[in-house]
């Protein structure tokens, strides 16, 4: 499959708060925008847990996006400030998979910022169709299995 | 000898010993297993053979303890083959449970890890390069084999069916001991129970009451760096200690060696992933909103992976590095 043919496909986690509200107004005022983010509405950002980051990666996503609300705006003070911790230190830790920071993004969305939205999910599939599929591997199993 | 005696077996995959140590450190209460139990196989102590279980008739073994993970193909037959002659198959130890400290070569593959140990370590004089062959043939026709070695390491129930998990690097006494105890007395919690308490080891770690309110870390440190406090709570030290994501039952042998917990009892059932748990709960307690403070921490966490996956690389959602990216 060529990467011009590739359709990435991205999770991205919206905290009901400000993103979803954001990706819902990019809806309503008709704004087009890449179809390739599955949406999951979260509660907050923080309720993000690095297992389903990671457990998307394992299931086939190419990328995976964390979006929430702008630093000093979370609903519960600081949920989106421990999703930023979580994701300096998982990005890291990613890459140690294999698993590259360009395909893991946190990205800060309001309510009122159906653009910002727009232009975060345009960019982010241009970029993974340039990088390609993650082609997850499930551990070599088959290899074992074969022995 | 005594039909009545249930037939029992142990054995040994990717593993240090340490586990078959432990068994030999019930002392004397393994005269008691010893007398209430008949060993049909145990290869690092008695002398059978292979041939010995391939002669057993299925389901004739009581139950099987099998330490160590899987990562030759002999392993893997061997454990095949006690799964076929044993009602019970116990997971005994970490790396059976979880991959353990061998799991860690899942950052790897088989081609890295031959170059480094047989071509590139300071200590390797291998001037031939010479490596070692799953088949060779000698002079006089003869054929030797060698098993296949694996570009990842296993759990033991990757590979077979277990029955239950006795978690630890080692197990400890207690465990082991209450482990054969119900077998014998047929009061098995229900089958796939890891046998030891379902809560965290901060839930036991006397250290508990010295924990601040609120954890808030500004400098990650390693325990060499500092004189470690003996009594206070590793992570108000800025120490990483797995506490949060272990299970508890171990005896906190590390804690009383003044040692932050290194996650061997792996995590709780209600965790799939034991490092990204960990993760989360390590990256929520560091002190700062800035982005390039927080950044500046994490840089002082030099090995994430390797630290939070110490014991259980292989069971973790990922198992593995990505093979495309093994270089």
């Amino acid at each position: 499959m060529s990467h011009e043919a590739f359709e990435p496909k991205i999770v991205g986690f919206l905290c009901t708060w400000c993103s979803y509200t954001g990706a819902d107004l990019a809806g309503t005022a008709r704004m087009t925008y890449a179809p390739n983010v599955r949406i999951i509405r979260v509660m907050c950002s923080g309720r993000v847990d690095p297992q389903f980051v990671i457990k998307a990666f394992h299931e086939g996503a190419d990328g995976v996006l964390i979006s929430g609300c702008h630093p000093g705006d979370c609903h519960y003070q600081e949920g989106n400030y421990k999703a930023l911790r979580r994701h300096r230190l998982l990005s890291k830790m990613l890459e140690q998979f294999g698993i590259e920071k360009e395909r893991f993004r946190l990205e800060w969305v309001s309510a009122a910022e159906g653009a910002k939205f727009q232009q975060v999910t345009n960019e982010f599939t241009e970029q993974l169709r340039k990088m390609g599929p993650l082609k997850w591997n499930d551990g070599g199993k088959d290899e074992c299995a074969e022995a | 000898m005594n039909v009545q005696k249930p037939k029992v077996a142990f054995y040994w995959c990717a593993s240090c010993g340490g586990c078959e140590e432990a068994v030999v450190d019930l002392a004397e209460d393994i005269l008691k297993v010893v007398e209430a139990v008949d060993i049909v196989f145990w290869p690092v102590a008695l002398d059978f053979k292979k041939k010995d279980v391939e002669a057993m008739e299925d389901s004739s073994i009581a139950v099987s303890f099998i330490n160590g993970a899987v990562r030759l193909s002999e392993q893997r037959e061997m454990v095949e083959l006690l799964r076929k002659k044993s009602r019970l198959v116990f997971a005994f130890g970490a790396c059976s449970h979880l991959g353990g400290i061998p799991g860690l070569a899942n950052f790897w593959n088989k081609e890295t890890i031959f170059n480094r140990a047989y071509h590139t370590t300071p200590s390797t004089d291998n001037p031939d390069g010479i490596v070692p062959q799953e088949e060779h043939t000698l002079d006089d026709g003869k054929i030797l084999t060698l098993p296949k070695f694996f570009d990842t390491v296993y759990a033991l129930d990757q590979v077979i069916d277990v029955d239950y998990y006795l978690p630890g690097c080692c197990p400890p006494k207690d465990l082991i001991v209450n482990a054969i105890m119900a077998i014998l007395e047929g009061k098995l919690p229900p089958k796939g129970a890891v046998l030891s308490p379902n809560k965290s080891l901060c839930d036991d770690c006397k250290r508990n009451e010295t924990k601040p309110e609120k954890l808030a870390i500004t400098e990650v440190k390693r325990p060499w760096e500092v004189m470690l406090d003996p009594e206070k709570c590793f992570l108000a030290q800025g120490i990483i200690c797995m506490g949060p994501a272990t299970r508890t039952g171990c005896g906190e042998r590390c804690i009383e060696a003044n040692m932050p917990c290194r996650g061997c009892f792996g995590p709780t059932d209600q965790v799939y992933d034991q490092g990204a748990k960990f993760l989360s709960a390590f990256a929520s307690i560091l002190d700062t909103n800035s982005e390039k403070e927080i950044e500046k921490i994490v840089d002082t966490i030099i090995d994430p992976a390797g630290y939070f996956y110490r014991f259980s690389l292989p069971y973790s959602i990922l198992r593995r590095r990505r093979m495309e990216a093994v270089k």
